[in-house]
């Protein structure tokens, strides 16, 4: 078969894969359809250059293949055609970047009632917290977290003491209301990913990065860790449920806030201590019972 | 000193000598035919005397190419069995019972950087870099011969160091090719105590001995070009050379302090890169640090690495299909100028794998930006290809099947870059296959296409005889169709979301769509991987009964193809040093006997014809 036809049919089949195939996008559950737009807007005129190019390449080859009595065209240079090719190519590079950057204008701007959630990423697992009736999440230091104080809320903020831990690797999150997530890391670099979202960004150890979306569709999720974190990567997975405004309101309502947290605490201390003085009180007995 | 100048003043008599001698014998007064003379003496070269001295600690750029050649290959050989075990894990999870996730994310790490830094750079500048540019450029070898030889020397200890990661406690870093720290340095990752120590002294040894052989290569292409051998008659392969390597020599310090700082880390407990971090319960003695510092410091280096691959293979390719469509380069002048500008604007797009890095959102308008600049040169570069082939008269060797190939890829692999490049679109395809299989169409299977193109179409000069064609169609045909197999589908993974450096996907319902795909890939991987091995055997086939090639064999105007003798002797030239009068691309002039009119014709041999002045 002449190579010419060869080089035809791997064209034909990538646009008929392109056509056909069943794997593509998840369908999208966020307001970042745009995204997706762009990326249809560069299917078509990428892939319109690419057919183009290579359909020009095969028929070169179809048409000028070695003749021993031909001889080929002597053209060094020809300054309106390669004009003409740098101004058409300029165009279509500003129409696939001008969409691009009017999104991501987009991403990099917060709507001003996004709900905040603060994910905090280690190695390897997540857990999330909102801010509670004041509104705002209080500051945290990686020091500060044990035990006690998982998420290491400084405890001398008080918009800290009403936040609303959610020590699991689910959150919950209510359709149609735009959220800013808030991401950190207590070790490695780590992503959170909800490839029907379709927006991400690290979470770097150090400092706190965010990114925006607005869930529009109810059902559960998979999260994925999207960026290289150690051995543990490809198994930090997570969830969010995103719920209608009722499940979500009743939902928030069951969780603990970092208060009742340290009240519990206490209280645990405080029944400790009231065993560690009994059994002491016990022990003492049975001491001088034996004396 | 004396010796020195009288030395100078007696050559440069001799060649006005052999000037006026010249224009005697043809009989013609041929004002046109002037070259200016040499303004340098002649060099001195060292003649090897032993065994030794010639084939091992050699000084001898052509012996050196090889021997980068063959360094560069074994170690892409490695990295070639590194995918394949990768696949086999990605394709049939469990197929091979010793795979753990650490051995897993090993092999990516070694495939990646194997790939990058000691097969392609090593093999595009040191190999064909030091084969060709002396001859292509009509010098007699490399300016600092000795120093050469110093570079493959150091190359080959850092291959050393780094292939003994494999036999180290903890075995060779499983950080990723990136190395971002602070995983790369911390317990939780394979390697990251002996390993990535390691892989750092071997890049900062490569480093240095790639900046011993890049000297080399820009002062030989600046200061020592034959008589006539003007910058804009140089063929693309040395300016993209050329352009690479001053990009090498620019971005490979970055890597250099990048894996510095990485070690006084892990050493001696600095915080370049290292913020407070809490690890197993307990804070480490680290603070302050930036781990998006190295993620800068990395690409500043690594994305002009791309251009350090890319630039070569578009100089060489842009030569073979010149050669092969018997036809000059449409718009010489533009190619350099795109080369040129490619590699400048190479230094600023490097933020644009750092879009979701967490570096400030507002850098993504300056560097998308950029990032789709370059595309226009690019484009430009690729039209320009194509248009060669234009009303050329084509053969379809082997050597020109690499060269489609090479469109093919090319061309899809830079489309897909600019949807990574362009900011808001690369935020959901990113860390995702969408990437893997972006890079390896465009830097990977792209740059090898034209490395094997190169390779069927010097082999002729290097050894003296031809590659059998019909293996060579066999190998290209299983390598294209195989490859391009390979990627194009990985990009629908892509789109599913399917992110990289998964030892295993489970089962998220929109992964497992993908199973019948991983495991179409990676049997399709085997098959691209053993083809390879027809090159080797048909090597070794020709070596001892290939057909020989002779004098200029594919009818190539280039010097390197003008020695007197081939394969070319210590030296390159014989007596007297080449005098170039035109272009390399003087192909199918009209009014010329030949459809070729070498670079060492004077125009008075070639008084009838149509040349346009270069």
């Amino acid at each position: 078969m002449h190579p010419g036809i060869i080089f035809f049919l791997v064209i034909l089949g990538s646009v008929l894969f392109h056509i056909f195939t069943p794997w593509y996008w998840t369908d999208i559950a966020s307001n970042w359809g745009g995204m997706d737009d762009t990326i249809t807007l560069t299917f078509w005129i990428g892939g319109g250059v690419f057919v183009a190019v290579c359909l020009f390449m095969v028929y070169c080859v179809l048409k000028f293949s070695y003749k021993k009595d031909r001889k080929a065209e002597y053209k060094p240079e020809d300054k309106k055609l390669e004009k003409i090719l740098t101004w058409a190519t300029t165009l279509g590079v500003v129409a696939l970047l001008a969409p691009g950057l009017v999104i991501w204008n987009q991403y990099v701007s917060v709507p001003k009632n996004a709900v905040e959630v603060d994910v905090m990423a280690w190695q390897w697992g997540w857990q999330y917290r909102l801010a509670g009736e004041d509104g705002k999440l209080g500051t945290t230091q990686v020091v500060n977290i044990n035990d006690d104080n998982p998420f290491g809320i400084n405890l001398d903020d008080p918009f800290g003491q009403d936040d609303i831990m959610i020590q699991s690797d689910v959150i919950n999150l209510e359709n149609n209301r735009p959220v800013k997530i808030l991401l950190r890391s207590v070790d490695v670099l780590h992503n959170w990913y909800v490839p029907q979202f379709r927006s991400k960004m690290d979470a770097v150890p150090g400092i706190v990065t965010y990114y925006w979306f607005e869930p529009n569709k109810i059902g559960e999720y998979e999260v994925l860790c999207a960026e290289y974190c150690g051995v543990g990567h490809y198994a930090m997975r997570g969830g969010v449920e995103v719920q209608s405004k009722e499940d979500y309101d009743k939902w928030i309502s069951e969780q603990e806030t970092f208060s009742d947290l340290i009240a519990k605490q206490e209280k645990l201390e405080l029944e400790n201590k009231k065993i560690v003085k009994n059994n002491n009180f016990l022990l003492n007995k049975d001491i001088y019972k034996e004396e | 000193m004396s010796d020195e100048y009288e030395n100078k003043t007696g050559y440069q008599a001799q060649s006005s000598e052999s000037i006026a001698s010249g224009s005697i014998g043809s009989g013609v007064a041929s004002d046109s035919d002037y070259v200016r003379p040499a303004e340098n003496a002649e060099q001195d070269l060292y003649h090897g005397h032993s065994f030794i001295t010639k084939w091992v600690f050699c000084q001898d750029a052509k012996v050196i190419g090889v021997q980068y050649f063959l360094l560069a290959t074994f170690t892409g050989v490695i990295g070639l069995v590194l995918s394949w075990l990768m696949r086999l894990q990605l394709g049939f999870p469990g197929a091979a019972g010793f795979m753990t996730a650490e051995h897993y994310y090993q092999f990516v790490t070694m495939h990646g950087m194997i790939m990058v830094v000691y097969f392609l750079t090593a093999l595009f500048l040191g190999g064909f870099g030091n084969y060709l540019i002396p001859l292509m450029v009509g010098a007699r070898d490399m300016v600092f011969p000795y120093l050469n030889m110093v570079s493959f020397w150091s190359f080959f200890v850092a291959v050393a160091v780094l292939l003994a990661s494999f036999f180290v406690p903890g075995g060779p870093t499983g950080s990723g090719w990136t190395l971002y720290p602070p995983q790369a340095i911390l317990e939780g990752t394979p390697g990251s105590g002996m390993g990535i120590i390691l892989m750092c002294v071997s890049l900062i040894l490569f480093v240095a001995g790639f900046t011993m052989g890049g000297l080399n290569y820009l002062i030989t292409i600046l200061q020592a070009r034959t008589r006539g051998m003007t910058l804009m008659r140089m063929p693309l392969t040395v300016w993209g050379i050329f352009t690479a390597t001053v990009l090498a020599m620019l971005a490979f310090p970055a890597l250099l302090v990048g894996s510095l700082m990485m070690m006084l880390d892990k050493l001696l407990a600095t915080s370049f890169f290292m913020p407070t971090i809490l690890k197993a319960g307990e804070v480490l003695e680290y603070g302050g640090g930036s781990p998006i510092l190295f993620q800068h410091l990395f690409w500043f280096f690594g994305h002009p690495e791309v251009y350090i691959v890319a630039l070569p293979a578009f100089g060489i390719v842009s030569d073979l299909i010149s050669v092969h469509s018997r036809k000059n380069i449409f718009g010489y002048r533009m190619m350099v100028w795109a080369i040129v500008g490619i590699g400048a604007l190479s230094f600023f797009v490097w933020a644009h794998h750092m879009y979701v890095s967490g570096m400030n959102p507002w850098f993504g308008f300056f560097f998308a930006t950029t990032t789709l600049i370059i595309a226009v040169p690019t484009a430009m570069k690729v039209y320009n290809w194509i248009l060669t082939l234009w009303r050329g008269n084509i053969r379809l060797n082997v050597v020109m099947l690499w060269c489609l190939g090479f469109i093919v890829t090319f061309v899809n692999g830079g489309i897909t870059g600019i949807f990574l490049g362009n900011v808001s679109v690369d935020v959901p395809l990113s860390d995702t296959y969408f990437v893997v299989a972006h890079f390896h169409m465009v830097m990977g299977i792209a740059p090898l296409m034209v490395i094997m193109g190169a390779v069927y179409h010097w082999f002729p000069l290097v050894a003296g005889r031809f590659l059998n064609e019909t293996l060579g169609k066999w190998h290209f045909w299983l390598t294209f169709l195989g490859a391009y197999s390979i990627y194009f589908p990985m990009h629908y993974l892509g789109f599913i979301g399917v992110p990289r450096r998964y030892f295993e996907m489970y089962d998220s319902p929109y992964m497992t769509s993908a199973v019948g795909m991983n495991e179409f890939i990676s049997t399709a991987a085997f098959i691209v991987g053993a083809a390879q091995f027809i090159l080797i055997f048909n090597i070794i086939k020709t070596l001892k009964t290939g057909k020989p090639a002779g004098h200029n064999p594919w009818q190539a105007n280039s010097l390197e193809w003008l020695t007197p003798s081939v394969p070319p002797e210590h030296g390159n030239w014989g007596e007297k040093l080449p005098v170039v009068h035109r272009w390399p691309y003087d192909f199918s002039v009209p009014g010329a006997k030949e459809d070729y009119i070498t670079q060492t014709t004077p125009p008075s041999e070639v008084k009838d014809t149509a040349v346009e002045k270069t």
